[in-house]
């Protein structure tokens, strides 16, 4: 277990953190107000994307320059998955829970350290990936999957 | 524009510029997606081998974060529904929902659009839409 990478996911984790409070997404009522388009809107989330969008990308065309990542493991090729119906149906039910309580998983686990309340949100998560993970079918092959690098939950 | 709403979109820009940079370095550095559902996820299904305490880490980071703005910047707003029912539902939503979809707004919306991903882009433009319909009907024509 390289000390690089823990110290990277720690210090990554910690930046993701930072700018998401900065933009307001740790707030669920800056969402919601995001979210709600057809009635009083505020457009600042769209902002969030178009700042976050561009960068990541700049770091995805460096990367592709490369064999490896810079802690020395192969970048795992992208996973080879259809558009299907799991893909909409699961974003249209993600979309419903996010538009009903204002959190999506990173500003949740973020929000932990604003109030208590997010706990209880955190904790439904953890019931939905349970239930998701006992809908799935049977996975094909997870051990090839993770050394191919193509995975995803 | 008032003045509140460019300043508003501004932070947000910053924010995003952030997130950008947090969600870049975790692909440069150690070759993986700043999706946090899978990094959460994964933690429940048992499927990332051998790097359980790198996602540990990377989503222990997250409110670390926030409390270094806190520190600094003092608390920033902060509302969040008051029914337990919501919460609850919501978050189970939420939860069944991005594993289902393999993402959310870091994993599809940020990481899977910066590839121009189609697939990041079906999946981002349904949870967008559906999230705005759902929050329509809530405000606007249950009350």
């Amino acid at each position: 277990m390289k000390p690089f990478r823990l110290i990277a996911s720690l210090g990554c984790g910690i930046l993701f953190g930072l700018g998401l409070v900065i933009s307001g997404m740790s707030n669920p009522a800056k969402v919601l107000a995001f979210l709600d388009f057809f009635g009083a809107w505020d457009p600042s989330l769209a902002a969030v994307m178009a700042g976050a969008i561009p960068v990541t990308a700049l770091f995805y065309w460096v990367a592709r320059r490369r064999a490896l990542d810079v802690s020395g493991a192969a970048f795992p090729n992208p996973p080879a998955q259809a558009i299907d119906r799991r893909l909409v149906l699961g974003a249209a039910t993600f979309g419903i829970g996010w538009g009903l309580v204002g959190f999506c998983p990173g500003p949740a686990i973020a929000a932990l350290a604003l109030d208590w309340r997010p706990i209880l949100v955190v904790a439904a998560m953890a019931v939905g990936f349970d239930v998701a993970r006992r809908l799935r079918p049977a996975p094909t092959n997870l051990a090839r999957d993770a050394v191919s690098g193509s995975v995803s939950p | 524009m008032t003045p509140n709403l460019a300043q508003s979109l501004l932070q947000s820009l910053i924010g995003g510029m952030v997130i950008g940079l947090a969600a870049g370095l975790f692909w440069l550095l150690n070759g993986r997606v700043a999706g946090i559902s899978g990094l959460a996820a994964g933690l429940i299904t048992r499927h990332w081998q051998g790097r359980t305490l790198e996602n540990l880490l990377f989503l222990a980071g997250l409110p670390v974060g926030v409390l270094i703005y806190r520190a600094e910047l003092g608390a920033p707003p902060f509302v969040l529904t008051e029914q337990p029912v919501v919460l609850v539902v919501g978050g189970v939503l939420v939860g069944l929902g991005t594993a289902t979809a393999g993402g959310c707004t870091s994993g599809h919306g940020v990481c899977g659009l910066a590839r121009l991903s189609p697939r990041s882009m079906v999946a981002t433009a349904t949870f967008m839409l559906v999230a705005m319909i759902t929050v329509f009907v809530a405000r606007h024509v249950l009350p």
